[in-house]
C-alpha cells in the first residue's frame, strides 16, 4: 500500500521512524522543535519524543554543528538542522575542517555518525542568500556523504540511511519540493546511500538530475517524446558515494548525455559526472556531454528573473533538440 | 599572589595554595607529587620535541606549552578516567598527561607509523581517545562547540563525564567561544572552559585586541557564569579550581569558565623566536616558572629531596625511552593514505 505524501511531511516520519527507532537519535536546531521547524518539516516531533530529544538551539550555527559532532564522538546520532543551506557557509569549519577531516586525522579513532539536514536550492523567491543550490561545496570536501532526494520515498529512505550510517552526512531537502506530493510505502523505510535511480528509460539520450531538476528532466522528457526522442532520466540522488556505474551504463545505452544543474556553472556536479564519462566512456558517447546549468551569478529575487535563470523543462528541451539537430 | 602581565592582582574564585580548606595528609602530598611527576615530564617531553625539531626529527611545526605545564598537569590530576579533553594546537602535554603513550606522541611527531594517529595527523592533531584525549585542534576556538556537544551526550546518557576544553586567551575573541559558551549556559552542560592566557595571541599582546583587561574571565559574566580569574603557573591553586569546577559539572550545575594566567617560555611556534616580548618580562615570568617553584613549595611542606629527585629522574627515563621507540619505528607505507576517511575503512567516493 501506497498513501500520498509530501516532501515536507516525510521528514517528519523518517525522523520519527528512526528517534523511535534508535533512542541516541536527536534533533537539534533553530525553531524546530517548539515551532515545528520553518519549512514545518519537524511539527508534533517534541511533542512526541520529549523537549530534550528536539531542542531548539540559540542562532549559533557553528555551536550547532559543533554540539552535534562532539555529540556524535560521544554516543549520540544527532540530526542538526541548518535552516537555508546558506547558512552552511556560517560553520564550514565545523563542517569541512572538524566533521570531515577527524576521522582520517585520527587514523579512524573517531566516528562520527551525524547528519546535517539543511534546506536548499532556490524557486521560492527568496533571493541570493536563501537559494543557493550548494551541492557542490559539500562534495568538493573529503570526508563528507552528500545526499539530495527529489521525491518523498527516497527522502525517507535516505535520511533513514544517512541517520544509521556510521559517516557524516549533509543531507540537502530541495525547498522548492516541500509541497510536493509523492507514493509513499507503508512500514519501516531504509534505502542505501550511493544508488542513482532511474526513474525514465529511453534510448536516444541520457538527462542526469538531481533534486527539484529531476521532475523537471522528467517534464522534459516527456515533451521530447511527443517530439520522438526518448530520454532516459538519471535520478543521482547522492553525490557522494557517486553511482558511476549507473551513470556509465545509461551513458553507453545512448551515446548522449545531458546534465541538469540547479548550482551555478563553475565546478557544478556535472563537471565532474561531463570528467569522468570523458575518461572512462569516451568511446560509448556519440556528442560532447552537455551541462545546462544556473549562469554563474548569485541568484535573484524576482520570480521572472529567478525562472529564467534556473534550467526549466523548456530550457532543457530546447537544448536537446537543438544538440540532436 | 603574584601578579600578572599587566600588572593586575589575580582575585581567583579557587581557593588559593595553602588556604584552610587545603588537606595537607600524605594522600595529599602523594597526589601534589604526582602533579609535580606530570610537569616535569611534560616538560621533558617537550624540550625533547624542540631538540628532535632543531634535529630535523619532527617535521612541520610544533607549538609548545614550555612554562604552562601546571594547568594541563592538574586538570589531569582532577579529571576522572572517561573524562574528556579537548585541546588546541599547542596540545601535546595535555595529551600525554591523559595517559596518552609518549612514544606514540613522538612517533606521530616524527612522522612515524606508530604514531598516535598513524602519521595522519600530527603535531597539531594529537588524539587518544582510549585516554579520553578527545583531540587537539588547530583551528581556533572550533573545538569549544565540540566539547559542548560531547558535554550534552554525556549529559543525556548520564555517564558522569565531564569535558574539559582547553583554549588559549586569542580563542576569547573568536565567534564560536561565545557560542559555545552561550549554549553550554543555556543547556547547563558539563563542561569546564579552561582559558589558558599565555598573555600572545601569537605574535599580538592579547591585551591590545582585546576590549577587555581579563579576555576570558571578563566575559563569562555575559553568559551568567562565575569570573575565575587563577594563577595558572600554581598547580595547588590550579588543582582546587579544576576540582571545584569539575565537580560543579558533575553534580548537574553546569559549566565553568576559568582563566588561567600563565606564559610560554618560548615563541608561538618553532618559526617564532618570541622577541617581540619585553626582556624583562619574560624574565619575570621565568622567575615564577611552575615547576622549580612547585618544587620548593613541596620540599617545604613534607616531600623530600630524594623523592622528587626520583620523580625527575623517572620522567627522564620515560621520555628518553620514548624517543628511542619513536625513532625505531618505520615511516608509515603509502599503502594507508587511502585509510580511514570512512568508517569501512577506505576512501571510496563511487562505485
Amino acid at each position: 500500500m501506497a498513501e500520498l505524501i509530501t516532501y515536507r511531511d516525510a521528514v517528519g516520519r523518517a525522523l520519527a521512524q528512526e528517534m523511535e527507532r534508535d533512542e541516541t537519535v536527536y534533533l537539534i536546531g533553530e525553531d524546530v522543535a517548539a515551532a515545528g521547524g520553518v519549512f514545518k518539516t519537524t511539527p508534533g516531533l517534541r511533542e512526541r519524543f520529549g523537549p530534550r530529544r528536539v531542542r531548539d538551539t540559540p542562532i549559533s550555527e557553528e555551536a550547532i554543528i559543533g554540539a552535534a559532532m562532539g555529540a556524535a564522538m560521544n554516543g549520540l546520532r544527532p540530526v542538526a538542522e541548518i535552516m537555508f543551506s546558506d547558512f552552511l557557509a556560517t560553520c564550514w569549519d565545523m563542517i569541512a575542517n572538524q566533521i570531515a577531516k577527524t576521522r582520517y586525522m585520527t587514523d579512524g579513532q573517531v566516528e562520527l555518525p551525524l547528519v546535517i539536514r539543511t534546506a536548499n536550492g532556490a524557486g521560492v523567491r527568496f533571493g541570493a542568500q536563501h537559494s543557493q543550490s550548494l551541492e557542490n561545496w559539500a562534495m568538493a570536501v573529503p570526508g563528507l556523504k552528500v545526499v539530495a532526494p527529489s521525491t518523498p520515498q527516497d527522502l525517507i529512505e535516505l535520511l533513514a540511511a544517512s541517520i544509521r550510517d556510521p559517516d557524516p552526512v549533509v543531507f540537502f531537502e530541495h525547498k522548492a519540493l516541500y509541497p510536493t506530493s509523492g507514493p509513499v510505502d507503508d512500514g519501516e523505510l531504509v534505502g542505501e546511500l550511493g544508488k542513482a535511480a532511474v526513474v525514465r528509460t529511453g534510448g536516444d539520450v541520457t538527462i542526469v538530475a538531481l533534486a527539484a531538476m529531476v521532475p523537471k528532466a522528467v517534464a522534459a522528457a516527456e515533451i521530447l517524446a511527443l517530439q520522438g526522442v526518448e530520454a532516459t532520466v538519471v535520478d543521482l540522488r547522492c553525490l557522494v558515494p557517486l553511482d558511476t556505474q549507473t551513470l556509465l551504463k545509461a551513458c553507453s545505452q545512448t551515446g548522449r548525455v545531458f546534465t541538469v544543474e540547479e548550482n551555478p556553472r563553475l565546478c557544478g556536479w556535472g563537471a565532474e559526472i561531463s570528467s569522468i564519462i570523458m575518461e572512462e566512456a569516451f568511446f560509448d558517447l556519440d556528442q560532447p556531454v552537455v551541462r545546462i546549468t544556473t549562469d554563474h551569478i548569485p541568484l535573484p529575487s524576482a520570480d521572472a528573473l529567478e525562472d529564467a535563470t534556473i534550467p526549466s523543462a523548456e530550457r532543457i528541451v530546447d537544448i536537446v533538440s537543438r544538440t540532436l539537430d | 599572589m603574584p601578579a600578572s602581565a599587566n600588572g593586575h592582582p589575580r582575585n581567583g574564585g579557587a581557593a588559593e595554595a595553602g588556604s584552610p580548606d587545603r588537606q595537607h595528609g600524605a594522600a595529599d602530598l602523594a597526589r601534589r607529587i604526582h602533579i609535580y611527576r606530570m610537569m616535569v615530564e611534560a616538560r621533558l617531553f617537550e624540550e625533547t620535541a624542540y631538540r628532535m625539531f632543531l634535529g630535523g626529527l619532527v617535521k612541520g611545526t610544533a607549538h609548545l606549552a614550555i612554562g604552562q605545564e601546571a594547568i594541563a598537569s592538574a586538570f589531569a590530576a582532577a579529571m576522572k578516567p572517561d573524562d574528556l579533553t579537548f585541546c588546541t594546537y599547542r596540545g601535546h602535554i595535555h595529551t600525554l598527561l591523559r595517559g596518552a603513550p609518549p612514544s606514540r606522541l613522538l612517533a606521530e611527531l616524527f612522522g612515524r607509523d606508530s604514531g598516535i594517529c598513524g602519521g595522519k595527523g600530527g603535531s597539531m592533531h594529537l588524539t587518544d581517545t582510549s585516554a579520553g584525549a578527545m583531540g587537539c585542534y588547530a583551528i581556533v576556538g572550533a573545538h569549544l562547540p565540540i566539547a559542548v556537544g560531547a558535554a550534552w551526550a554525556a549529559a543525556e546518557r548520564g555517564t558522569g563525564q565531564t569535558a574539559v576544553c582547553f583554549f588559549g586567551d586569542g580563542a576569547t575573541n573568536i565567534g564560536a567561544f561565545h557560542e559555545a559558551l552561550n549554549m553550554a549556559a543555556v543547556w547547563s552542560l558539563p563542561v569546564v572552559f579552561v582559558c589558558e592566557n599565555n598573555q600572545y595571541m601569537e605574535y599580538t599582546p592579547i591585551r591590545s585586541v582585546t576590549a577587555v583587561e581579563n579576555p576570558a574571565a571578563d566575559r563569562a559574566g555575559a553568559y551568567g557564569l562565575d569570573a575565575i580569574l587563577v594563577d595558572g603557573n600554581d598547580a595547588d591553586q590550579m588543582f582546587d579550581t579544576a576540582r571545584s569546577a569539575i565537580e560543579k559539572a558533575r553534580q548537574g550545575e553546569g559549566p565553568s569558565l576559568i582563566e588561567a594566567a600563565t606564559y610560554r617560555h618560548g615563541g608561538h611556534s618553532r618559526a617564532d623566536p618570541g622577541d617581540y616580548r619585553p626582556v624583562d618580562e619574560v624574565a619575570s615570568w621565568k622567575a615564577r616558572d611552575p615547576i622549580p617553584t612547585y618544587r620548593e613549595r613541596l620540599l617545604s611542606e613534607g616531600a623530600s629531596a630524594e623523592q622528587l629527585d626520583d620523580v625527575e629522574a623517572t620522567a627522564e627515563e620515560v621520555i628518553n625511552a620514548a624517543v628511542e621507540e619513536a625513532r625505531a619505528a618505520p615511516a608509515p607505507p603509502a599503502s594507508v593514505i587511502g585509510t580511514n576517511l570512512w568508517a569501512d575503512g577506505g576512501s571510496a567516493w563511487r562505485n
